[in-house]
């Protein structure tokens, strides 16, 4: 497919409840109790419960995969985490966006994208950005 | 109390070998909502598996001066060489490449080489570790 500088990916809002986060620190490994304990999370000055920021990073690469219609063409992704994810308890969670424009194409056919991912309106990675195979 | 500036370039790992099972790549997807399939290469953040302890390891050690519990993930970035399948076995090593003091706060960049069984490179994943000293 051709793509061209300035084009806007389709937005994905995704859920995130608690629940998942249970299931990704045991999937990742990362078992800090401010993704899963609320008493830890405000004891350690969090407004609550926060999500892995790596969780967001992956919310990130999953609109990106959708993008590019499937997974594997991800040559590169990264982000700094600006702001925490605060995860409610219950099954409405979270909610994270993930929009994004494409930044520029290369020769070899490799397009960068930048990743523009909010939760509750506000910016939660910064520079997020990702390089698809062509 | 600034960090140790000859942290800088030291090195920790490589960490245990970690078997890539369809197991934990499904469970690794599921968690994110990520599709799956049976041969679909792993999800983008999925090295983190081996990225993370690997930052453990950093962390761990006595040497370098580093609590625990005053260290906030900043940033992170895979690169890929190629992407991670079911029936590889990887291990990561991670080198400090700069270490910044910035208010108070030690700015500890990391780079992660995530190898294969062969030791051929898979990704490499650099991290960025924001630490508060005890004081100030």
């Amino acid at each position: 497919m051709t793509r061209s500088e300035g084009e806007q990916l389709p937005e994905h809002t995704y859920r995130v409840t608690r629940d998942d986060l249970v299931r990704y620190a045991a999937a990742s490994g990362d078992q800090n109790p401010i993704h899963q304990d609320e008493a830890v999370a405000t004891a350690v000055g969090l407004p609550g419960v926060i999500a892995h920021g790596m969780y967001t990073l992956a919310l990130a690469a999953r609109s990106a995969d959708a993008w590019a219609g499937g997974p594997g063409r991800v040559r590169d992704l990264g982000a700094k985490f600006t702001k925490p994810v605060v995860v409610p308890a219950g099954d409405e969670g979270a909610l994270v966006t993930v929009a994004g424009t494409v930044r520029a194409v290369a020769e070899d056919g490799a397009v960068t994208v930048a990743l523009e991912v909010t939760c509750a309106g506000e910016k939660v990675l910064g520079g997020a950005t990702a390089v698809l195979d062509g | 109390m600034p960090l140790d500036p000859s942290l800088v370039g030291r090195s920790f790992g490589p960490t245990s070998p970690y078997d890539v099972t369809e197991d934990s790549v499904r469970a690794f997807a599921a968690a994110t909502g990520t599709p799956y399939r049976t041969g679909d290469p792993a999800p983008v953040t999925f090295p983190i598996v081996v990225a993370f302890p690997a930052m453990t390891a950093l962390m761990d050690d006595p040497d370098a001066g580093i609590q625990l519990h005053n260290v906030v993930h900043g940033e992170q970035r895979f690169g890929y060489t190629r992407p991670v399948r079911v029936g590889d076995r990887i291990a990561a090593t991670l080198t400090v490449e700069n270490i910044r003091s910035i208010a108070g706060a030690d700015i500890i960049s990391t780079s992660s080489v995530v190898t294969d069984a062969d030791g051929a490179v898979v990704c490499t994943a650099k991290a960025t570790l924001v630490h508060r000293g005890e004081s100030s």
